[in-house]
């Protein structure tokens, strides 16, 4: 399958996806350590991809998203930010009424 | 003109910002001594009146795409409107420590 195909495939199969350096236990990265903490805390299930392990995602989810660093989190089909914003939200509560939100629309199997 | 430098003039010309600061953090990096690959951007500007901050992050992304795309490894951004940056009384968020991800690229 074509990269881009894949990489969207994941963008809308996973409602809250995580696109970062390392895994959420061991991160490679401050950014991503940061971004993936504030998301931690929200509580909610949520998908993530190690670019530093798929490369042919570090190079092409940069120009797909018009976004040119990792870390990056979509939510429900869009994407958020990177570790700034996220950070940001978090702070103002923003991020957990967002999360929550789209965890709430996975239907329960 | 350094890296610095022309992120300045770049954000600077484009911008107008009421505010602008460009820090190198590199030396907090994993990177050789006086290196030019991570920097810090806090801008106030009015552009960013009604914009998300994705969109003015990729506002800013896009006049630096020339030097995202080179030298520049990682760009915290802070971007705020005037009324954002009084009410934070003009102080943006440090930056994280470094946990050596860029060891693993060649």
């Amino acid at each position: 399958m074509d990269i881009i195909d894949t990489i969207k495939e994941q963008i809308e199969g996973n409602p809250i996806i995580l696109y970062m350096k390392g895994s959420p236990n061991q991160p490679q990265c401050g950014f991503s350590a940061r971004t993936s903490q504030a998301l931690m805390a929200c509580g909610e299930r949520f998908a993530y991809i190690d670019v530093l392990s798929n490369p042919d995602i570090r190079t092409n989810l940069p120009t797909y998203a018009n976004w040119p660093t990792f870390p990056q989190l979509w939510v429900a089909g869009e994407l958020i930010g990177g570790c700034d914003i996220v950070v940001e939200m978090y702070e103002s509560g923003e991020l957990q009424l967002l999360v929550k939100e789209a965890a709430a629309q996975v239907p329960v199997d | 003109m350094n890296v610095q430098q022309t992120i300045e003039s770049k954000l600077a010309a484009a911008l107008s910002p009421d505010h602008l600061e460009v820090i190198n953090e590199s030396d907090q990096h994993n990177v050789p001594a006086n290196s030019e690959t991570h920097f810090k951007v806090v801008i106030v500007a009015g552009d960013f009146e009604d914009q998300r901050k994705v969109a003015r992050h990729q506002a800013v992304y896009g006049l630096l795409a020339q030097e995202l795309a080179g030298p520049v490894h990682a760009l915290a951004l802070h971007t705020y409107t005037l009324g954002e940056w009084t009410e934070r009384h003009a102080e943006a968020p440090l930056s994280p420590p470094c946990l050596g991800g860029s060891k693993s690229e060649s």
